[in-house]
């Protein structure tokens, strides 16, 4: 299955560093990246595949939401389906 | 890759525009329980909803986590109990309401409805029964919901049903006037009342239901005023569009859960409620939607065609979204529930004379309304006779869920806590009804030609 990772918050250095670290930490493969910065304000989504992942989704979920937290990012970890589902037919 | 804007659409829509999933309510039939001893259908319905409700909170946590969305309510329905224990006495009933209420504490759900009863013909003796018993039953318990239906468009308007139900409403306040008698906000009054409802206090399982069923309510006020908001002043064609197409969007998430949620559990998948349903959050309110369409406040002139526009197009844009359709399915509008609604109340604009007209183009009906605790019963029951006229009339679902909270009067404000929200007491008319209730029997079934 795939998920849809999406990291927002204050622009600093090793952002993208820290989330990719967890995810290569637990076996997940980051498929595709997507970033961007306005002003001061970063936003990236990742589409992350988790076959391989060394943990339970629920497990994954609340980590990489607890590693956001700690670094004051908000990250939201959502599985591709509530996407596929709210925006194609 | 899904493209980045719909992702960041999503992810505001749960984030900031309080996007969720209402309710997720499982349908138990419980008419294998069935017997005439009251001791052995107590044991038999709470273990039979016990069992199979089991896994219905931890599976329903999960989805919250696998897809980031909250569900906000667990919730069961079982089969109305004045068709399962119809030869019990109303003592027994009693007992039966309680214990739906432990098996409701076990499982760990909000409310569990179906303490129910039909009486839009007549009443059968299991009927006279169970609505003998709703007073005390909804007084010595928790969760338990009750609904009894008095009317329909094949039957016409139970004006007996209708007259004892005042009462009832009056005798329940009183009994729970410890608590602002919060004992009616888990009683309805219907008119035409759905048999796989998920949203609380109407919800039960149809005698036509299979054995069990997965029904799911979907939300979100909060993602169409936002929708309706960023339109900025276009024509109603174009609004109506905007409104269809978050609709849709947003049922199609309550699809995803529910599909999930059956086969996780192996219970069948009935239908998803398209309702808007308010809660008293800000943001999360019917009554801004309508606002944001151009109304100053919501109840001023205008406001039952904005209501009529938005309650098709969530219909319109929902529809497509599921495979199965069904329950109450339109825009919610309970006071006490809706922060738009309450500051509208509170200022007069919104009266319970619009409040009903409204109801003649959205969902449900006159919804949390609290009034004078000493308002006479005749009075709850012409309010319920002129609701049930419109349900009745129009072919459609209407209920009332009033609360004549003792003790209190006009002007004065009712916390019910949690989801219920609080609620400005607002004015009645003073004539008396008496004796047009006390007329009784039957209003006839309406003609279904010349229709005009």
């Amino acid at each position: 299955m795939r998920a849809v990772v999406t990291v927002t918050g204050k622009d600093r250095v090793g952002i993208i560093a820290a989330i990719s670290g967890e995810c290569s930490r637990y076996g997940v493969n980051i498929e595709d990246i997507s970033q961007s910065v306005m002003q001061e304000y970063f936003a990236m989504i990742m589409l992350a595949e988790l076959d391989g992942m060394t943990m339970d989704f629920t497990q994954f979920v609340a980590h990489m939401e607890e590693t956001g937290r700690q670094k004051g990012l908000d990250v939201r970890v959502m599985h591709e389906d509530v996407f596929n589902a709210m925006h194609r037919i | 890759m899904i493209n980045t804007a719909d992702i960041l659409e999503t992810i505001q829509m749960i984030r900031e525009e309080a996007l969720d999933i209402r309710t997720v309510t499982m349908g138990i039939s419980l008419f294998d329980c069935a017997c005439d001893d009251v001791g052995r259908l107590e044991q038999k319905l709470y273990e039979k909803i016990t069992r199979t409700a089991e896994r219905l909170v931890p599976v329903c946590e999960q989805l919250e986590q696998t897809y980031g969305i909250p569900i906000v309510n667990k919730r069961v329905s079982v089969t109305p109990l004045s068709l399962v224990g119809a030869a019990l006495s109303a003592e027994g009933f009693v007992r039966l309401a309680k214990a739906m209420d432990r098996a409701a504490r076990t499982l760990g759900i909000h409310f569990i409805g179906g303490f129910s009863a039909y009486a839009q013909k007549g009443v059968s003796r299991g009927a006279a029964a169970l609505m003998a018993a709703i007073p005390q039953a909804l007084a010595e318990t928790e969760r338990v919901c009750s609904s009894v239906n008095v009317a329909s468009t094949q039957a016409g308007i139970n004006m007996d049903a209708v007259r004892e139900m005042g009462r009832i409403l009056k005798e329940t306040a009183y009994l729970t006037r410890a608590a602002d008698s919060i004992g009616c906000a888990k009683l309805v009054v219907f008119a035409n009342i759905p048999q796989d409802n998920p949203f609380m206090a109407g919800a039960l399982h149809g005698p036509g239901e299979p054995e069990t069923v997965i029904n799911v309510g979907v939300s979100g006020p909060g993602v169409v005023a936002a929708a309706v908001r960023r339109q900025g002043p276009c024509d109603f064609g174009t609004l109506a569009e905007a409104v269809k197409k978050t609709a849709f969007k947003i049922t199609r998430v309550g699809q995803l859960v529910a599909q999930e949620a059956s086969r996780q559990l192996g219970v069948s998948f009935g239908i998803i409620d398209l309702s808007l349903a308010p809660t008293p959050a800000q943001g999360d309110s019917v009554a801004r939607i309508l606002e944001n369409m151009g109304l100053e406040r919501c109840g001023t002139h205008g406001t039952t065609a904005a209501l009529a526009l938005l309650n098709d197009a969530v219909k319109k844009g929902g529809v497509m979204a599921s495979s199965s359709v069904g329950g109450l399915s339109g825009a919610f509008i309970p006071l006490s529930e809706d922060a738009g609604m309450i500051e509208a109340a509170t200022c007069g604009t919104l009266t319970l004379d619009k409040l009903e007209a409204m109801t003649a183009v959205c969902s449900v009906g006159l919804d949390m309304i609290a009034v004078a605790g000493d308002t006479p019963a005749a009075t709850l029951s012409a309010i319920i006779a002129d609701e049930m006229a419109i349900g009745v009339v129009n072919g459609k679902t209407t209920a009332v869920r009033l609360i004549p909270v003792y003790g209190r009067g006009v002007g004065e404000t009712v916390h019910f806590g949690g989801l219920l929200g609080h609620a400005p007491i607002i004015p009645l008319h003073g004539e008396s009804s008496e004796a047009f209730i006390a007329r009784g029997g039957r209003i006839p079934a309406p003609i279904h030609s010349l229709k005009n």
